[in-house]
Order: C-alpha cells, then sequence, then structure tokens
C-alpha cells in the first residue's frame, strides 16, 4: 500500500443547509428534500438512497413545502410563488404567483387533480393541474389568520386546515367551511397554538400536530376531541401519515419522532385506538420534515442531516434495508483539487475558495506544518444563483464554474505571491452532449489525463466515451463507445492515465473496470464480478465519490466514501467472503511470509473520518479533506433546552 | 377489608382498616412463595409454598379448607377465573432442587370433599421460565399467559395453543440494560407492561404478530423497576422501585403521572384491591403501605425494620423497654417485643437519604444507653476510603416533655480511628456523667458531663475527660463492671483494669496468644470474675480478688453477654458452621443450659431483655430464662428467642390453633407436647373453629369469637341464642360431655341449613367423614375414649409438675 505523507486539510467550513420540507413520490421512489438555502434534492430510495439529482437553490427562494404529482414536483416558499421543477434540466421550469403573501403549505388532492396552497392571507387557493403549467381555479372561504397546514381527505371532498388556534374543514366543492374547532390551550389560554401540521384519513379522523407540543386526534365528522397525546414540551412541527394509514409519526423540536399506531385495544375487533407506541432520537435539532414510507421513517430538520430509520416490523432482519442511515454529506465532490500546483478548490454555494496547501519538511509520524496553508482568492458569484459545480485545472491555472444560468471561465496567474485573475470569454459550444435515448441530466464528467478522452455519465446509468482529441480537429464531439447500462447509477467515474480503463463506482458499492481500447470488461473487472464483492464493503452506506489513480503505480486505484479511503491494488487477489476486509492492522502483526498469503486487494483506511476528499497530489503526497461532525454541530444554533436527568 | 401478606411459612392477614394483623393462616411448612384470591370466591385464597402444597384457605376466619398435594416445590401460583378448577404454578422443571430452570404447570384441582388432596393432573403450559413469580402475568380475560425471561417474552394464547415471544437487545448502545424484571398485563385491553433493569417500562401491543408486534417506552426510574400493576379498571398503571416512589401512570396517557414519594424503603411489590380503592406496597424494610389511591397514605404496617446489615447492638431501652437497633438508613429503631411493633425511629444522622445503590452515606455504626436511660451516645461514621473516614459522636439527653431522646452534643472526629466500643458505667442511681469510647488509633477516651463554661442558658454538654493509652496498642473493647468502679480495656492480648475514680491503671491481665474480642463483668455474686473471649478460641475467667487466671475453656466465642438481672452469661460460640449457645455461672463449671446448632452461622448480636415479672420455673433446663428473655439475631437478619415450656403452653393454648380434635390419640403429654404436628396432619381442627365459642362456654372469650364471627359461618340465630346465654353463665364444673353432645347437635343442624351455601358446607363436611380422616391420620377410637380423652384435657396437670420436680 506504501506510506504517503497526508495534507490532513480541515479549513473547509462546509456548511450544509437545514432541511425544511421533503416530499416522497412513492411509485417513483424518489424523495424531494428542500433545503434552507432553497436547493432541492432528489434521493433514488430503490438505489441505495442515492442522491442523484441537485437542484441548486436562490438566495431569495425560501421553499416551506414540497409536493409531487404523478411525478411532477410543485414547491412553494415565502416568495409567494409556487414552482414547478424541471427534472431534466435541474432548475425552476416556471413559477405562478398565488397571489396571497407567504405560502406555508401545497397539497394536492389524491386524484391529482387539485393542489391546494395555504396563505398567509387565510386563504386556501386551489390550483388546477394541467399537463404543462398550472392554472389558478378558485379560493376558499377566506379566514382570518394564516393557514399553516392542509390535508385533503382521500376522497378530494374535503380539505383539513391547520390554522393559529384552530383547525377547520373546507368542503373542497363549495369551498365552504364546514366545521372549526377550536385548539386553544386550556392551561395557558394567553398563548396562541399554532397548528403546525394536520392529517386527514380516510375514517373522517383528523390529527394536528400543535405548538402546545400535543397531536389530538379528532373526529371530523362531528368535531369532537378523541385523544390527546402530549408528546413534547415543545412543539409538534410535523406529521406524516403511512400508507395505510395505520401509522402516524410526529416531528418535535427536541429533534424526537414519535410513532402512533391504531391498535386494536382487543385482539379480534376492530376498535382501533391511536397509540402511541416508539420514540426515536435520531436528531439533536428540530425535525421540520417527516416522511413515512412503507418500511421507514424519514426525517430530517435543523441539524442538516436526513436520517431514514426502517421499521423493523416491516422490514427482514439484519438485510442492508433493516440499517439506520444518516446522510449528512453530498453524494458529489465539493473540491477539486489541482494536483500539479498543489491547490484546493472549494465550492461554496455563493462562492469559491482557492487554498494552497501547506509545507513541510521534516519526516516523521506527525509532521509540523512549516508553512500554513492560505486562501488565494475567494471568488464571488454575482446574481442570485448558486453555484451548482466548479473544477480548477490541474495546473492550477483555469479555475470554472458554473450556475443554473451560466458558465464561467477565470485565468489564474500565481507568481511569487502576485495573484492575478482574469475572466475568459467563453465561445459559445456548438458541441452538444446528448445521450440517445435518455434525458436524464449527466451528473459525472470525467476527462482523462493526456485529453484525449471525455466519459460523461447520466442519472439514468448510462456512461459514454467521448474522444475529445477529434474534437481539436472537427468542432464537434465524436462518441467513441457507450458502457452497458448497469442497473445502479453511478456515483464516480474516472479514466486511468496510462492503461486507458475507465473505472466506474455505482450507488450499489459495485465497480467496473471497462477497456476503452476493446471496448469490453477487462479481465479484472470480470473476475470481481465472478467472485463478488465482500459482504462488508457491500454494506458500506455511503457511495464512492472520487477515484483517483497514482502514476508510479498503475495498478492502485484510491477511492474513498464518507468513512474510508481504499487502495485497490490490482495485481493482488480479491478478499474471500468469509476472509476479514480490514485487515490492515492484523497484517502489521504477523510475519512477512504470512502477510503475503494474507494480503488481498482491497486496503481500506478508517483513519480518516468525515471524508469529504481525497485526492493524489503528482508529489505522491495525499490530500484529505474532512469536515468533523463536532465543526458542524458548534456552527448549528443551540437546541431546545432539555432537562436530562442527573443534571 | 383484608390484606393478605405471606410472611415466612404463614400468612398473616391484616385488617386494612387497623393495620391490625387478625390472624395467621399457618401450616406450611416452608417459604411461602405466593397468595392469591380463588377467582371463583373473593373470600378464599389460595396459597403455595415450598413444600409443594397449595392451600385454599378461608382468610376471613383463618381456616384451613383444603390441601393439594403438589409435590414439587412452588414458586409461584397463577389462577383466572375463565380457567375453572385449574390454578397454574411455577415449578422446577428436573425434580433436582438445585435445578435453575422453571416451567409453567397447570394443575387441574380435583373436586372433592376431602381435606388433604393429591393433584395429579399436571400438563406443562411453559418451559424454561423464570422462577420469580412477578415475572409471569395472566392477560385479559385468562385468554393467554406471559412469561418473561431475562431478555425474552413469551406470550402463550389458551385458545390457539400458540406462544409467541420477543426478544430485547441485550444492552442497547446508551447502557441501558433491557433485561426484564416484572410484568403485568392490563385487565380489559390487549396491552403488556414489563418492567425493566434500566427503570423503563415498555408496553407491548399488537403481540399476536410474529413481527408487526409494537411497544413503547415509558422511562422514570432511574434504576430496575420492581413491580408494576393495572388498577382493575386499567385506567392507572403502577410502578415502583427503589426510589420508593409509587408512580401512577395514566393509561393511554402517559405523560400524564403522579408521583407518592418517600414512602420508606425500595418497594418490592405492589398490589392493588379488587375494587381498586387500596393501594398497597411492600418495601424492602419490613414495611406495607396502604395508600387511598394514590392519593395518601392510610396506614403503614411495619414490623421490625430490617435495613442492609446491623452495625449497632441489640439494646434494650431502659425506660420502654423497648429493643433499639439500626433501622430506617441513618435511623434507629425502637421496637416493642411485647406487642411486636416498632414504636419510633429517631433520626440519627439528620441528613436525607438518598435511594440510590453505591453511595457512601453516613450509618449509625454503633450506640449505648446509660443505665437509667436517660442518655443514648451514637456513632456514625461515612467512609469513603479508608484514610478519608468521617467519625461522628453524638449523645442524646431524654426529654420528659417529649417522651424522646434530643441531640445535646455533637462530637465530630472523637477519635482519629473507628470506634470500637463504646460504653456507659452501671450506675443505677442518680446521674450518669461517663462514658468510655476505645478506638482503632490506639486509645481510649472518658467522656464527661461538664456544666455550661460560659453563658447560663446552654444546658450541660460532654466534653473529653481523659485519653488513656496502653502501649500503643489497640483497644478492642471495653466494659465496667457492675457497680462502676473498675474499668476493663481489652488492649490485644492484655487487659487493663482501671479505676474511673482517679484513672489509675490498676492491674494487666493477659493470656497470650490471642487478642481479647469480648470483656465482660459478672454480676451479682460472681461479680469478682471478669470473663473475657479471645480470638484464639479460648475463654477466659479471672478472678479480680486475686488478680489470677480462674478457668480457662476452649471455644470460639463469637458474643458474650451477661443478664443483668442474675448472674447467668450467655456465650455464643460459632463451631463448624453453626452457632452454639452456652448459658453458664461464671462461678460454676457446669454450664446451665446448652443449645448445639442454634442455627447456621455466626451469631454477632444478642440482649438480655429483663422480664417484666419473674418467672418462678421449676424446671432446670429453663431457670435461665426466669429473669430475661434472651433475643438474638441470626446472619438472616431473624429475631428469635428462647422461651420456656410452660410460656409455649400458653402461647399456644391462647391460639386458636390448638383444639386438639377427635381422632388423633391423645394423651396428657400430647397436650404437653404437641404443637404443631395437629395442624399438619389434622387441618380439620382448624375447621372446628367455627363452633369453637360455644365449647367453651365459661369464657368471655367465647363471647368475644362469636361477635367478631362473620355472619354466614355462624349458625342461625335461635340456636346461637340459647349458647350465648349459656356463656354467660357461671358454669364451672360442668360435665363436658354435656357440652360435646350439644355441640354435635348443633353441628349437624348447621349443616342442614347451610346446605345451599357452597363455602359453608365444604367447611363443615369434613366433620361428617371423621372414618375416613382418621384412617390416615391416626388409630381410630371410639367416641367413647374420644371424650374421655377430652375430658383428661380438661383436668388439671399440675400435679405432673410436682412429680417432675
Amino acid at each position: 500500500m506504501g506510506e504517503f505523507v497526508v495534507h490532513r486539510v480541515r479549513f473547509f467550513d462546509y456548511m450544509p443547509s437545514a432541511i425544511r420540507a421533503m416530499a416522497f413520490n412513492g411509485s417513483t421512489q424518489r424523495l424531494a428534500v428542500a433545503r434552507g438555502d432553497g436547493a432541492v434534492e432528489i434521493f433514488n430510495f430503490a438505489d441505495n438512497y442515492f442522491q442523484e439529482k441537485v437542484i441548486p437553490g436562490r438566495s431569495d427562494r425560501a421553499i416551506e413545502a414540497l409536493c409531487w404529482v404523478r411525478g411532477r414536483l410543485f414547491s412553494a416558499g415565502l416568495s409567494g410563488e409556487i414552482i414547478e421543477y424541471d427534472l431534466e434540466k435541474l432548475r425552476p421550469r416556471y413559477s405562478v404567483e398565488a397571489y396571497g403573501g407567504p405560502i406555508w403549505t401545497i397539497s394536492s388532492n389524491s386524484q391529482e387533480t387539485l393542489l391546494g396552497v395555504g396563505c398567509e392571507d387565510g386563504t386556501v387557493k386551489m390550483f388546477e393541474i394541467l399537463e404543462e403549467r398550472i392554472q389558478f381555479q378558485r379560493n376558499l372561504d377566506r379566514q382570518k389568520g394564516r393557514i399553516i397546514s392542509l390535508s385533503w381527505h382521500p376522497s378530494g371532498a374535503q380539505i383539513a386546515a391547520g390554522m393559529i388556534d384552530m383547525i377547520r374543514i373546507f368542503d373542497a366543492e363549495t369551498g365552504k367551511s364546514t366545521l372549526k374547532r377550536s385548539s386553544q390551550n386550556r392551561t395557558a389560554p394567553k398563548t396562541h397554538v399554532v397548528v403546525w401540521s394536520v392529517a386527514f384519513l380516510s375514517n373522517d379522523t383528523v390529527i394536528s400536530g400543535d405548538s402546545a407540543g400535543k397531536v389530538q386526534i379528532w373526529d371530523a365528522v362531528t368535531g369532537t376531541l378523541i385523544r390527546n397525546h402530549l408528546i413534547t414540551k415543545w412543539d409538534v412541527l410535523g406529521l406524516a401519515v403511512s400508507q395505510d394509514e395505520s401509522s402516524v409519526i410526529a416531528g418535535t423540536s427536541e429533534g424526537t419522532v414519535v410513532q402512533f399506531q391504531a391498535l386494536a385495544s382487543t385482539m379480534g375487533q376492530e376498535n382501533n385506538q391511536w397509540v402511541r407506541t416508539r420514540t426515536f432520537k435520531n436528531h439533536t435539532h428540530d425535525v421540520r420534515a417527516l416522511v413515512h414510507t412503507d418500511t421507514a421513517v424519514v426525517s430530517g430538520g435543523m441539524d442538516t442531516q436526513l436520517v431514514v430509520r426502517p421499521l423493523l416490523d416491516k422490514v427482514e432482519k439484519n438485510t442492508q434495508e433493516s440499517a439506520l442511515r444518516k446522510i449528512l454529506f453530498p453524494h458529489k465532490s465539493l473540491v477539486c483539487c489541482a494536483r500539479k500546483a498543489g491547490l484546493l478548490l472549494f465550492q461554496f454555494p455563493d462562492h469559491l475558495e482557492l487554498w494552497r496547501l501547506g509545507e513541510s519538511r521534516q519526516a516523521g509520524d506527525r509532521l509540523p506544518v512549516m508553512k500554513n496553508p492560505e486562501k488565494l482568492i475567494q471568488l464571488q458569484n454575482k446574481g442570485e444563483d448558486h453555484i451548482c459545480c466548479s473544477a480548477v485545472s490541474p495546473c492550477g491555472s483555469w479555475v470554472a464554474f458554473s450556475t443554473v444560468s451560466s458558465v464561467r471561465l477565470y485565468k489564474l496567474q500565481l507568481s511569487n505571491g502576485n495573484i492575478s485573475i482574469k475572466k475568459m470569454l467563453l465561445r459559445a459550444f456548438s458541441a452538444f452532449l446528448s445521450f440517445p435515448g435518455s434525458s436524464q441530466p449527466i451528473h459525472l464528467l470525467s476527462a482523462s489525463e493526456n485529453g484525449n478522452w471525455l466519459a460523461a455519465a447520466n442519472t439514468d446509468g448510462q456512461i459514454h466515451v467521448f474522444n475529445l482529441h477529434k474534437l481539436k480537429v472537427s468542432s464537434y464531439l465524436f462518441l467513441h463507445c457507450t458502457l452497458p447500462v448497469y442497473s445502479s447509477c453511478p456515483t464516480a467515474i474516472a479514466i486511468h492515465p496510462t492503461t486507458g480503463h475507465l473505472l466506474s463506482a455505482h450507488a450499489d458499492q459495485q465497480i467496473f473496470e471497462f477497456s476503452l481500447k476493446l471496448k469490453e470488461y477487462t479481465a479484472w473487472s470480470r473476475s470481481l464480478q465472478r467472485e463478488g464483492l465482500h459482504p462488508l464493503w457491500l454494506q458500506r452506506d455511503t457511495p464512492i465519490t472520487h477515484i483517483a489513480f497514482n502514476r508510479n503505480k498503475p495498478a492502485h486505484v484510491f477511492l474513498h466514501d464518507a468513512f474510508m479511503f481504499c487502495i485497490i491494488d490490482q495485481s493482488l487477489p480479491l478478499p474471500q467472503a468469509r476472509k476479514k476486509l480490514y485487515n490492515q492492522m492484523d497484517l502489521k502483526t504477523i510475519s512477512p511470509q504470512k502477510r503475503m498469503q494474507e494480503s488481498h486487494a482491497f486496503k481500506i483506511c478508517k483513519m480518516f473520518q468525515h471524508l469529504l476528499s481525497i485526492h493524489l497530489l503528482d508529489d505522491s503526497s495525499l490530500v484529505v479533506v474532512e469536515r468533523p461532525l463536532a465543526d458542524i454541530v458548534s456552527q448549528l444554533p443551540p437546541p431546545v433546552r432539555q432537562k436530562k436527568f442527573a443534571t | 377489608m383484608f390484606l393478605l401478606c405471606a410472611s415466612g411459612e404463614s400468612v398473616k392477614v391484616f385488617s386494612t382498616a387497623t393495620e391490625e394483623c387478625l390472624h395467621a393462616l399457618q401450616g406450611h411448612t416452608d417459604l411461602i412463595t405466593g397468595v392469591l384470591l380463588r377467582p371463583s370466591n373473593h373470600l378464599q385464597a389460595y396459597s403455595c409454598s415450598l413444600d409443594g402444597t397449595v392451600r385454599l384457605w378461608d382468610f376471613t376466619d383463618g381456616i384451613l379448607i383444603r390441601t393439594y398435594s403438589i409435590g414439587y416445590p412452588i414458586y409461584g401460583i397463577y389462577a383466572s377465573a375463565k380457567h375453572e378448577g385449574v390454578i397454574f404454578i411455577i415449578t422446577p422443571m428436573h425434580t433436582d432442587t438445585n435445578s435453575e430452570l422453571f416451567q409453567l404447570v397447570a394443575v387441574h384441582l380435583p373436586q372433592c370433599g376431602e381435606q388433604l388432596v393429591e393433584a395429579k393432573e399436571l400438563s406443562a403450559v411453559l418451559s424454561n421460565i423464570s422462577s420469580n413469580p412477578a415475572a409471569s402475568a395472566f392477560g385479559r380475560e385468562g385468554q393467554y399467559i406471559v412469561s418473561a425471561k431475562p431478555l425474552q417474552l413469551e406470550v402463550y394464547f389458551f385458545k390457539k395453543h400458540k406462544s409467541y415471544s420477543f426478544f430485547l437487545k441485550k444492552d442497547n448502545q446508551k447502557g441501558g440494560k433491557n433485561t426484564f424484571t416484572c410484568i403485568t398485563c392490563h385487565p380489559t385491553e390487549d396491552c403488556i407492561a414489563s418492567g425493566h433493569e434500566d427503570g423503563k417500562i415498555r408496553l407491548w401491543r399488537n403481540f399476536n404478530h410474529r413481527k408487526e408486534y409494537t411497544y413503547s417506552t415509558l422511562h422514570w426510574h432511574h434504576s430496575a423497576v420492581s413491580s408494576l400493576r393495572f388498577t382493575p379498571e386499567g385506567t392507572n398503571l403502577l410502578s415502583g422501585g427503589v426510589e420508593s416512589v409509587l408512580v401512577q401512570w395514566r393509561y393511554n396517557q402517559e405523560s400524564q403521572r403522579d408521583f407518592l414519594p418517600r414512602l420508606g424503603g425500595a418497594i418490592t411489590h405492589i398490589s392493588v384491591s379488587p375494587d381498586g380503592a387500596l393501594f398497597c406496597t411492600s418495601h424492602s424494610d419490613n414495611k406495607i403501605t396502604i395508600i387511598q389511591s394514590c392519593v395518601k397514605v392510610s396506614a403503614v404496617i411495619q414490623g421490625l425494620v430490617k435495613g442492609d446489615r446491623i452495625r449497632t447492638d441489640l439494646m434494650i431501652e431502659p425506660r420502654s423497654k423497648a429493643l433499639v437497633l439500626n433501622g430506617k438508613p441513618g435511623h434507629l429503631q425502637f421496637y416493642s417485643l411485647q406487642r411486636d411493633k416498632l414504636l419510633y425511629n429517631l433520626d440519627i444522622v439528620q441528613q436525607e437519604y438518598i435511594h440510590e445503590s453505591g453511595l457512601e452515606q453516613f450509618e449509625v455504626v454503633m450506640a449505648a444507653f446509660d443505665a437509667s436511660g436517660s442518655w443514648l451516645a451514637t456513632v456514625e461514621e461515612r467512609k469513603q476510603k479508608a484514610p478519608e473516614l468521617e467519625l461522628n459522636l453524638k449523645l442524646w439527653a431524654f426529654d420528659d416533655q417529649k417522651q424522646s431522646f434530643v441531640l445535646n452534643t455533637t462530637i465530630s472526629a472523637p477519635h482519629e480511628g473507628r470506634i470500637t466500643a463504646l460504653c456507659f458505667p452501671h450506675v443505677s442511681d442518680g446521674q450518669t456523667t461517663m462514658l468510655v469510647s476505645t478506638s482503632r488509633d490506639g486509645h481510649f477516651k472518658a467522656w464527661q458531663l461538664a456544666a455550661p463554661a460560659h453563658t447560663e442558658d446552654e444546658g450541660p454538654s460532654w466534653s473529653c475527660d481523659f485519653l488513656g493509652a496502653y502501649h500503643s496498642l489497640v483497644p478492642e473493647c471495653c466494659c465496667f463492671s457492675a457497680d462502676s468502679s473498675l474499668l476493663a480495656v481489652g488492649f490485644q492480648e492484655v487487659v487493663t483494669v482501671w479505676t474511673p475514680a482517679s484513672w489509675e491503671l490498676l492491674t494487666t491481665l493477659s493470656q497470650p496468644p490471642g487478642a481479647v474480642r469480648d470483656l465482660c463483668f459478672g454480676r451479682l455474686s460472681c461479680s469478682k470474675y471478669l470473663l473475657g473471649a479471645t480470638t484464639s478460641r479460648l475463654l477466659c475467667c479471672w478472678n479480680l480478688l486475686t488478680c489470677s487466671l480462674e478457668w480457662v475453656t476452649s471455644m470460639d466465642v463469637s458474643l458474650l453477654l451477661a443478664d443483668p438481672l442474675s448472674e447467668n452469661m450467655a456465650a455464643f460460640c460459632f463451631e463448624a458452621g453453626s452457632t452454639d449457645l452456652f448459658v453458664f455461672k461464671p462461678g460454676e463449671p457446669r454450664p446451665l443450659f446448652s443449645h448445639k446448632a442454634l442455627c447456621s452461622g455466626r451469631v454477632t448480636h444478642a440482649v438480655f431483655v429483663p422480664r417484666e415479672v419473674m418467672l418462678e420455673s421449676c424446671d432446670e433446663a429453663s431457670q435461665w430464662l426466669n429473669c430475661s428473655h434472651l433475643y438474638f439475631l441470626t446472619q438472616s437478619m431473624d429475631l428469635l428467642t428462647f422461651i420456656t415450656k410452660a410460656e409455649e403452653d400458653k402461647l399456644t393454648a391462647s391460639s386458636k390453633q390448638l383444639v386438639v380434635s377427635d381422632d388423633v390419640a391423645m394423651t396428657p403429654f400430647h397436650l404437653l407436647l404437641g404443637k404443631h404436628r395437629d395442624q399438619l396432619e389434622n387441618p380439620q381442627a382448624e375447621s372446628r373453629l367455627s363452633v369453637e365459642p360455644i365449647r367453651q362456654p365459661s369464657s368471655s372469650a367465647g363471647i368475644n369469637e362469636l361477635l367478631q364471627m362473620p355472619a354466614h359461618v355462624l349458625p342461625s340465630a335461635s340456636f346461637l341464642c340459647s349458647m350465648f346465654v349459656q356463656s354467660l353463665l357461671i358454669s364451672v364444673n360442668k360435665p363436658s360431655e354435656q357440652n360435646k353432645e350439644k355441640e354435635e347437635e348443633m353441628e349437624s343442624e348447621k349443616e342442614e341449613e347451610d346446605s345451599d351455601g357452597e363455602m359453608e358446607s365444604r367447611i363443615s363436611r369434613p366433620e361428617h367423614m371423621p372414618s375416613g380422616e382418621s384412617g390416615c391420620a391416626a388409630p381410630a377410637l371410639t367416641k367413647e375414649e374420644v371424650r374421655e380423652l377430652r375430658r383428661l384435657k380438661k383436668l388439671d396437670h399440675s400435679w405432673m409438675k410436682g412429680l417432675l420436680d
């Protein structure tokens, strides 16, 4: 495996944004997550929870609610607009002003014909969903006070609205308010109770979660309170109902998610009661958004983590599905490295930072920093759109980034401490990357070191290799070859600098190696498929986000995910399923002869945790970019105060 | 309302209103492990015991109705109204007693009228369960039974003959222990509540699914939940643990809970009265609290407070003659031996006790009363580490107005080492003004009551008067002579004798090797003798007049004490794992009384309790008990005593148990000696109790019992009337034959009358089958013989005393 000089970089102040809203599309198994900075992320639950699409945010966009309608994604926010997203071009398709002030909630009926939005001015506005756009249909009876939450009856005839101090039920046909339930706080009548969330069930039950910390179950016909569960001293912020309406989850400001289940109080009878059952505590801060899938509870909130907590009664034990998952970091690299110049480019939503690595001359286990790392440039993006991707050239003299609307290229000159930056004009490319038979966005690009090949992958799992050599001659891209489509989405691709093999890592942790010369899978890749990967390797829950090669040792491949980095030595035998995968420590203790027998191709190092990126510089030193969780937590606002026992 | 409580080998029936023990249901011969109301008749109760029998009682009258012999030790008993004629018991899976595996067995109780029934129809329901009776419970309407193993919950459905098991992980990540400790089921809904080692309570639902079962967790207790109980309506769940707080959870609104704190020791059991009006908690310190619906404590039934361990000696408070020893943590308890009742607790430490295991807190380790009972000295210590020993010596004066002890002086750090002995002189007249304490630091100190030095309004307080040492040896014990003119202090191998008047060292006595462990002066005529027990298994007796060794005998004396009212001394010797008792006079070589293998383990606490009235026993073996009782504590914290034969007779006569039945061969010796055997062999004896008042016409007790007897077991008033009037007549020499006949007559009438009532008929039925009974119990006697014996019994046996003398 060898020894490396490691630059342990911890000065990337990456700060994920809080999760504000979530929506789950059961038919496509896609989860849409809206963050505080206006970005929308799409996770594919069918493909190892891979974050396949990111729609970058805008600084003036504050999303309050998300809604799927037949594969179309709508959002509404405090700007008062309803936005539909183009999931192929990864940008808003259009926006419609609702003219009701800030919008707090959006919800479609189960027939998916109408979209109801709750506005600040107390109106529930109905929008008809047309093929290409949405059309304002009508206002329901205007109420005093804002509409915080909405829920349709599954029949689509009624809609429940949570407001301040009350819940109203509207007839969707006539728009008249049929029932008003005061959910005022009896113990402290002066304070207002905000009904943060309502859920309307098919058996005419309304469940509400409010700022008094109560989950209340109401009869929607008579308007009587059936049951009252006090679950927190603080707010109940969100509710989610399972598809079969047998389970409801509620998220609180304490970071807990409480499950309620409709259970028969005596066996064999149909007198179901809502009983508080489980409590999940996976968050430190407010749980703002909740989704109840068939097998799991998905929660997100102020602490920026997306937590998938499987319901153990719904999944098989000890499988991939039964493990708790926390998605902390984006599934793409935000760090780019100029490996010749020793520069690092960090991508933030609204700016880029270019850093020069520190230096050290001594040898030893722990090297003292002789020259501190230095921030060379902070490139501020103009306009409101956030940066969606960025790159620096290996020599460090070119920096490029793009937003939804534009691509910018800068030329950098670094000479003896003088830095000059020049914006270059981009000639509009006539060459157009388009994959035949797919309209999905391309999410990965990788050029070979010699500049001959360009590999591109889209979220359909297609990987195409183009010949850049011919680009210089003619002005269009020549498709060299297409890789066989694998069912799982690629998470990282790279072309080997010497052998010209294309390595791809996929969301289900598989690795393929494709020879660009022979246009077929290499022998190593075939043997890997034949023998299969180690079970422990397949059980990892973060995707590989970067692949690199060592010029000096062509058989070595560098991979990393958020919790480990791995060097695959292609010359060594593959690990057997029954052998230990993580055997680096063991190998050190045994004799050299045995070591040869015991060693296998996967050399895994878990020394670095919460990895954002690993790069290999040309001087064979490693750059490891870490982002310790404690640093993220320290930048979060303080959580709500809780009395802990024995403190 | 009655409260049943299994206590050792008997079930005590208490009245919830008066806290009084009405009667004890005696009959079992081993530890009783469970008491249960009979589901089909709430005036009857089952009890089960390790002796392998289940007994059915009428607890309102204290009558044994039937004995079911199972043949295996029984660890728990369950029954349900749905399972008529079947009880469920926990027995070991293998017949050898060391087996760790237990099973739940259904027993079909045979329906026959006999007293002693062998239940043979056993069928195993669940195997490999916990022996803890709290870890199993019946579910709603007896449809299923739930049992918890350490980490597994098993539910057995009777209808489907199917059982479901649910497992918990051994430990969750946060270090909580998931082990089950107790279980209870909701009476009307399908919900199982389980308590756990880490203080959590889980409410299990949907447990008729292998996979889609679910539970919710309640957490208030910080350590193991020891008992859980639903109220009869199922509206509340009660839980208790070591915190000694009764927690009431509102069912389905578990965020609302009520607390009843500071109940005393750790809660071990909770039970709820069938109407839900009263809750009852039993505590580890030998206490039962009766609570009115979680609002207020309505009654406390407190026995001898059982602390973690007894550090003080057993003492007698000279004024009230109460037994004094460690009680609640940081307290001394005053316990009336005559009334078997706790008088009060005296708070010595005066600090809040924190109910948490592993916490070092102040403990009362030593206490002493002076002869008149006007001073009490106590030593409390807290040991964190050996060098950081914290000691307090407190002196308490008896306040006549408050009728209690009031703190007079606190001496913090009276010695540098642990105090080994504390001793007041025996001045019978006048005020005691001296206290001697010996300590590990090599000194003994005399403390003197001194007049206040500065201001007048302060009362007298105690201060150090003399500090004595001997060759830097460690004093282990001290003792004042009977007239307090001498003080003996044992410094390891050397006994030093001092005069307290001038603090002069008079003489030293020594008998190496072996340090002196216990010192004791003789009393009355033997006051010239000083006895010492050494660690080298010797008991030495020195004559103080000659300052020489009088005699030495080899025995491993663990405790030596003198009777304050006679010359007698008692020595508890530890021999081969058990303790022997010898009572002797120092002047005589022969022991007055010896009892081999008194109990297992060492006896380290004992006391002579002076009698109020001197006995004039002529029995040589019990003469030593004439002046005082001897009480001692065994290692298992049982307080035992010796009584004379005469007393025993008195005891048994006063209790209703010894009514000798017709069909037991009876001799005068039997009347004198027989005791428990009757009850065992012949439970019928007790069934006679209902008619007993009539048979003792001359006694006013007869009237009392007639009045106390529940109406439903009494014969009709027309019959009672004549009996009642008769009992008021003074008829000393009425022939017993006549009585007998009357009684027989009456019984038969009663039988006819009560034939519709199930229970009553069951009680009286055995009396009509004496032939069947006598066949198994004793050789048959004719009626004539029986009557003769009965007459004999009534005779005065005092002539026998004369013979024996």
